[in-house]
């Protein structure tokens, strides 16, 4: 399985899947943050996004992803302010900039994200900021591939490790699916070849019946990790539940501002509340995101759910399963 | 999502740098790098320098895929000796 959604793509791109014998299967599992933000918070970014007084500020590959009756692009076509930015930086700098405003940024992201977002919210402070918040959903791998490895139902039988998460939490953060739960992990580069050669070490492991966390991705990755990130993390957020959209609420899986950052947090500020909301019964990208299914087996898939109007969260990222196989594996 | 990129630093001001991502000159957050220097390597990521990239590190993914591409019997195209890479100022 690669849990990263960057992998899937340049598998899907470089048309790996075709190089390899048929014995190996590469499955895509829960790793693009897109795909797994429910749609109790995208319901949330627009209610926000609906009052007068507010600015959204977000990384783009969000504001296509459709909530219950709207997206972030649909309100933004209907006048809500809403900013793309590419850094969590610019929404501070959009704060400064307009002091009348509430600026909110929508801070989703896996452990690679997530430095940046504590740096936003450790600036916003130190500079004395009151029209800045955080709409807070980062979410954790491990946590995820432990509960992904506790259902009996997932066969898989070794793992490509997400190249930039690890840069952050370092190849250590993985060991306990080596040791607990037997099975070969390589921490992966994103060139073809990079994938290749972690594919390759994987089989050697289980050739030689070993079950380690080795790196491939060495330019990057290192056994700790980013030691200074991780700090700045641990400064401004702590473990929490939280709601992955097709896998449901998973125990200590994501991470929340502090109880004394909560002047930055968003939900309390507006007095929001993320109710769980339905998804399309029709669906597959609950078991897409646990590699249970492929795309093709969802009856929505290249029919009624298509990149252009997006149904399920795999296909409205760029980096969704559903997206990558569409534009590059449809028969 | 988790997209990140090389880029060079070309000037240091405090906790931010000018750094150079591919003939494009921008903005990035060095904080979470410690004793960043000018010309050195960084991966960045949503504005902000993740880690450093050493000429060694370079090297040494450049041997990996070298031996990948050993494997299959591709055409050397990461096959650039050590030595070259790190003088390579690019």
């Amino acid at each position: 399985m690669e849990v990263c959604g960057t992998h899937t793509m340049a598998i899907a791109r470089h048309g790996l899947h075709s190089l390899l014998p048929p014995k190996i299967r590469l499955i895509s599992g829960p790793g693009c943050p897109v795909c797994v933000t429910p749609t109790s918070y995208i319901n949330a970014a627009i209610e926000l996004a609906r009052r007068p007084d507010t600015v959204i500020a977000t990384f783009g590959d969000m504001i296509k992803v459709p909530g219950s009756e709207s997206s972030l692009e649909q309100e933004k076509a209907r006048g809500a302010r809403i900013a793309v930015v590419y850094s969590p930086y610019d929404a501070i700098n959009l704060a400064t900039a307009n002091p009348g405003s509430q600026v909110v940024f929508l801070a989703v992201g896996f452990e690679t994200t997530t430095p940046a977002t504590a740096l936003a919210a450790i600036r916003a402070r130190s500079e004395g900021l009151k029209n800045f918040f955080l709409l807070t959903a980062h979410k954790l791998i491990p946590p995820a591939l432990r509960i992904l490895l506790s259902d009996a139902e997932t066969r898989v039988d070794g793992f490509l490790l997400p190249g930039h998460v690890s840069v952050i939490i370092g190849a250590r953060a993985y060991r306990f699916v080596a040791d607990e739960f037997r099975r070969p992990c390589v921490v992966a580069g994103f060139e073809p070849l990079d994938i290749l050669h972690a594919i390759a070490m994987l089989l050697t492991q289980m050739t030689q019946a070993q079950a380690d966390v080795q790196i491939e991705y060495r330019a990057c990755v290192s056994e700790q990790g980013n030691l200074a990130a991780q700090r700045r993390i641990a400064e401004a957020f702590q473990p929490c539940d939280t709601e992955w959209r097709g896998l449901g609420m998973l125990p200590a899986s994501g991470l929340t501002l502090k109880p004394e950052w909560a002047a930055l947090d968003a939900e309390k500020r507006f007095g929001l509340r993320m109710t769980p909301a339905a998804d399309n019964p029709h669906c597959a990208c609950g078991n897409v995101l646990r590699g249970k299914v492929t795309p093709p087996d969802c009856r929505l898939f290249a029919k009624a759910c298509t990149p252009t109007y997006p149904i399920g969260p795999c296909m409205v990222s760029s980096e969704g399963t559903c997206a990558a196989y569409f534009k590059y594996r449809r028969q | 999502m988790c997209l990140a990129v090389p880029a060079k630093i070309l000037k240091i001001s405090g906790p931010l740098a000018d750094v150079e991502i591919a003939g494009n000159r921008r903005q990035a957050s060095i904080e979470l790098i410690e004793d960043a220097a000018v010309g050195d390597y960084v991966l960045l990521h949503a504005g902000f320098a993740i880690t450093k990239l050493t000429p060694e590190d370079a090297a040494e993914t450049f041997a990996l895929l070298r031996e990948a591409e050993d494997r299959i019997g591709a055409e050397p195209k990461y096959g650039i000796p050590a030595s070259q890479t790190r003088s390579a100022d690019r």
